[in-house]
């Protein structure tokens, strides 16, 4: 009879416990679903908003007074050049770090320092590098607030995540291969430029378009190093004031009235449109040359 | 010393031709870091033959044939004191030069390792680092160095595919041919049919064999059968020492030291 | 099959060849010398970034000291830099109020969803959901911004009558939700590295797959997700956009999530931006609250680093 009964509220008791991992199961989906609705949410209210504006004039055209008048040329001719700035620079400077510190340095304090630096640099805010730009860029080489103070300020903002996504791809690089080109007695350098570099080229390239896609969408510092507002010229040298589309779309919703929020929602699906390009890019690249080895 | 009756085998040589060495050791320790891995190894490899290498999984078999060209230097550890002299002069000395030695000393792995890159630019490889660029050049070399190792036949209609579309026995042989292509004069084989199929290992096998006239062939191999079949030589390792090495015949048919009974009897291993 | 015997005969002998061209290699070796020496510099580069951080905001800041007391910075509850009070404490709270509304939604269910991504979902649909909430950690804070002033305010308006247009609230949320993919792939990464032997003996015993996230891989894991959620706290601080978009520019001395309220990071924007001159102390201000929200971060970053390094001895 007790037995009976203890294996009755056994079974009661496994019931329950069935259900809460049932509840939880549930609430643990929907907890991971909040953060996708808010996307859905987020970009059906982009669209929405910004589609209205969003057409050959707008990104055909400079700042204007009148929202019906604004476009986002100026934005997108500015963000390209300053990832032409920011890309060889970043990229020359982050991929010899990376090749430094997978393939040469000792180990040793001052590799190791060397290391956990670009880790901690990747975790500054991106507006304390604003604040360097500003005195180091903009006042004490006396670039001003130009387009050059602005692309080296993003470089330097975008250096650890290059480094760290090349070292990375310098470190998937099987020790065989090297081993290979050892032993026909080729050098160092030599198996790091036909060897190592190449066959790390996909992830170096997936690593840094992520990157720069950062820079492209980056406000804060550029506001700091001083990119304009309103600006009815494209940039005619790298000492030139620019703008950039983030900072467009930033002085849009600061503007007060009805209809500037909708033209910085058709900035903001430029700017979307730009950055998803980008990943793609780099998804395809991924994808191509992945699991040669 | 264990070491002292392989000294004695090597004095009764029969042949007066082989005496010519490629290799001459003496004294050799290795440590990687703190652990020994090689103690007092004395040997003697004869030029133009096959010298096989054998004894059980961890008795140092690899390390002894990188430390040949120097790779085994790679895992920055590494410690070694003793000679080895190739054709006469000390490799360790520090006014001679690695990636030289390696020019003269070639390697083939365990797992075969062609680069990502084309049939033609996997063997233009050596060629090319050494400064040769001439395309005329480089053609003739791909394929005699392919021809060389038998897989001409092949892939010759597809010198510009990726060498990872190649069978793992025909990249073992293409990798054999990225050897052959900067004319070493030793090759240095570490169980280099172990991650292939039988009817692949017997074709390397062939190779192996072949290659023996114009180049002195030191191959590792945990394969007891491997080692009889092709080698003129056999050296059997245990825990880093070199425990005999004599006629692979000789060693095979009537062992002088009992360790080496018991392990080509198979009682361990 | 080909025959190797002829190999040496051809006419092209490839080491003589190689010999030939020995000077010029040699020459190249030694040029090789140097290639250390360039990437070393390009390493050292980094190094020189954080010199050049720590090395501008202290050069300012002690400019700043120079003309306000520290005592006053750090104690006057009063943030007016333009009538001359240089109280940091509005700033603080206000960053601090962010951060804390921020964790408070990104905390529950960025953990949430690591124990659903490593626990419950098969590969299959990890492989849809996890690249999707990356999303979030790709899209600009300019539009988050935006969209927590358009969108997320009026909502929560509907809510609390007394809600202000600009308030931190709305951007303590947003914050959090943009930080959800950090903690839940940070977490998703630590729940992964607990070995499956431990989640498989306490299955055979009977757990469900609740009890076994919570009595066996969140403790494993535990400062792992610690260590997550001190690097999403670091963000949070950080952030600039959303804050300066959504809560304002009043530096409030309040820990009330309806008022308007400004951070250290909306500052350093406010303070650099049109008409400071060179050399005003609004200008020297902006790099004392800039050192001040990097000392925040630095040590958040150590802290989460140190955490994580503790954790990866675990196993
Ligand atoms: N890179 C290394 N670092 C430290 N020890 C090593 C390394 N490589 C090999 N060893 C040690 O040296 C000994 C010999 O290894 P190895 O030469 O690979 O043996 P074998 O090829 O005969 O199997 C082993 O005890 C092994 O653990
Ligand atoms: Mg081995």
């Amino acid at each position: 009879m007790n037995g009976f009964m203890s294996k009755e509220q056994w079974k009661k008791r496994l019931n329950r416990r069935i259900l809460v991992n049932r509840i939880f199961y549930i609430l643990f989906f929907a907890a991971t679903t909040i953060g996708l609705i808010f996307l859905a949410m987020l970009l059906y209210r982009v669209l929405t908003q910004g589609l209205g504006c969003l057409n050959m004039d707008f990104i055909k055209g400079f700042p204007a007074p009148y929202p019906d008048e604004a476009g986002i040329y100026a934005g997108i001719v500015g963000s390209i050049y300053l990832i032409a700035i920011v890309a060889p620079v970043s990229l020359v400077l982050g991929v010899s770090t990376a090749i430094y510190l997978e393939e040469y340095a000792p180990k040793n304090r001052i590799s190791r320092f060397i290391q956990s630096n670009i880790q901690n640099l990747a975790g500054v805010p991106s507006i304390v590098f604003g604040l360097l730009g500003l005195t180091f860029f903009v006042y004490m080489m006396g670039f001003g607030y130009s387009l050059l103070a602005g692309g080296l300020t993003m470089s330097l903002l975008v250096l650890p995540i290059i480094v760290v996504a090349a070292q990375e791809a310098i470190r998937s690089v099987p020790n065989e291969l090297k081993e290979a080109s050892y032993g026909m007695g080729a050098t160092k350098w030599q198996t790091i430029v036909r060897v190592v570099l190449p066959a790390s080229v996909p992830g170096i390239l997936t690593g840094s378009i992520l990157a720069l896609s950062r820079a492209i969408g980056e406000t804060a510092p550029l506001l700091i190093v001083g990119a304009a507002a309103a600006i009815y010229t494209l940039p005619d040298s790298v000492f030139g004031p620019y703008t950039a589309m983030p900072i467009q779309i930033y002085s849009w919703i600061s503007r007060p009235g009805e209809e500037w929020p909708l033209v910085a929602a058709a900035g903001i699906i430029v700017l979307l449109a730009v950055l998803l390009l980008m990943n793609a890019v780099a998804v395809i690249i991924r994808n191509k040359f992945q699991k040669r080895y | 010393m264990n070491t002292t009756h392989v000294l004695k085998t090597e004095q009764v040589k029969p042949n007066p031709k082989e005496e010519k060495n490629v290799f001459e050791i003496a004294g050799l320790n290795l440590w990687y870091g703190n652990d020994q891995a090689l103690y007092d190894i004395n040997m003697n490899i004869p030029e133009n033959q096959i010298t096989a290498i054998i004894g059980p999984s961890g008795c140092g078999k690899s390390t002894f044939l990188k430390t040949l060209n120097r790779m085994v230097e790679m895992v920055p550890t590494v410690k070694t004191s003793g000679t080895i002299k190739y054709k006469g002069t000390n490799i360790f000395d520090p006014k001679r030069n690695v990636e030289d030695l390696r020019t003269h000393v070639g390697m083939v792995f365990q797992k075969p390792n062609p680069f990502p890159k084309s049939i033609y630019d996997n063997i233009a490889y050596g060629p090319r680092i050494h400064g040769i660029k001439k395309k005329k050049d480089l053609d003739e070399i791909v394929e005699k160095s392919l021809r060389g190792a038998a897989i001409w036949d092949e892939v010759k209609d597809r010198l510009d595919e990726n060498a990872y579309g190649l069978s793992g026995g025909q990249q073992q042989r293409l990798c054999i041919a990225r050897c052959l292509a900067i004319e070493p004069d030793v090759i240095l084989m570490d169980e280099p049919t172990s991650a292939l199929d039988p009817i692949s290992t017997l074709k390397v096998e062939e190779l192996v064999q072949e290659l023996k006239e114009n180049y002195s062939i030191i191959i590792v191999t945990h394969n007891m059968q491997q080692a009889a079949r092709v080698s003129d030589k056999t050296a059997f390792f245990l825990n880093g020492e070199l425990v005999e090495f004599s006629d692979t015949n000789t060693l095979f048919s009537n062992p002088e030291d009992q360790r080496t009974e018991d392990y080509i009897t198979g009682r361990f291993g | 099959m080909e025959s190797a015997g002829s190999l040496k005969k051809k006419p092209l002998d490839v080491q003589e060849k190689i010999r030939e061209n020995k000077e010029k290699q040699k020459m190249f070796r030694k040029l090789e010398k140097l290639v250390p020496v360039f990437l070393f510099l390009s390493a050292a580069f980094s190094v020189m970034t954080t010199l050049g951080i720590l090395f501008t905001l202290l050069k300012e800041a002690v400019g700043f000291f120079s003309v306000v007391p520290v005592k006053e910075f750090f104690f006057n509850t009063s943030w007016k830099p333009w009538s001359g009070s240089f109280g940091v404490l509005p700033l603080i709270t206000g960053t601090l109020l962010i951060t804390f509304i921020a964790i408070s939604v990104a905390l529950p269910l960025g953990i949430a969803a690591a124990i659903f991504l490593s626990e419950y979902a098969n590969s299959r649909v990890r492989k849809v959901i996890k690249p999707t909430l990356e999303v979030l950690a790709g899209i600009p804070t300019v539009v988050y911004g935006f969209f927590a002033l358009t969108f997320v305010t009026p909502i929560l308006e509907k809510f609390i009558p007394e809600l202000q247009i600009f308030n931190a609230l709305s951007a303590g949320i947003v914050v959090g939700i943009m930080i959800i993919p950090m903690v839940a792939s940070l977490s998703e990464d630590a729940m992964n590295a607990v070995p499956n032997s431990l989640r498989e003996g306490a299955l055979a015993m009977g757990s469900t797959k609740f009890e076994v996230a919570m009595k066996v891989v969140l403790p494993a894991a535990f400062s792992g997700v610690v260590a997550s959620v001190v690097l999403a706290i670091s963000r949070a601080i950080g952030e600039t956009m959303i804050v300066t978009i959504a809560a304002g520019q009043s530096p409030n001395f309040t820990f009330d999530p309806t008022m308007s309220i400004q951070t250290l990071t909306a500052f350093i924007v406010q303070g650099t931006s049109g008409d400071t001159t060179y050399g005003s102390t609004i200008y020297y201000s902006v790099y004392a609250v800039g050192i001040t929200l990097f000392v925040f971060t630095l040590a958040m970053n150590l802290l989460a680093q140190y955490i994580a390094r503790r954790f990866r001895e675990e196993y």
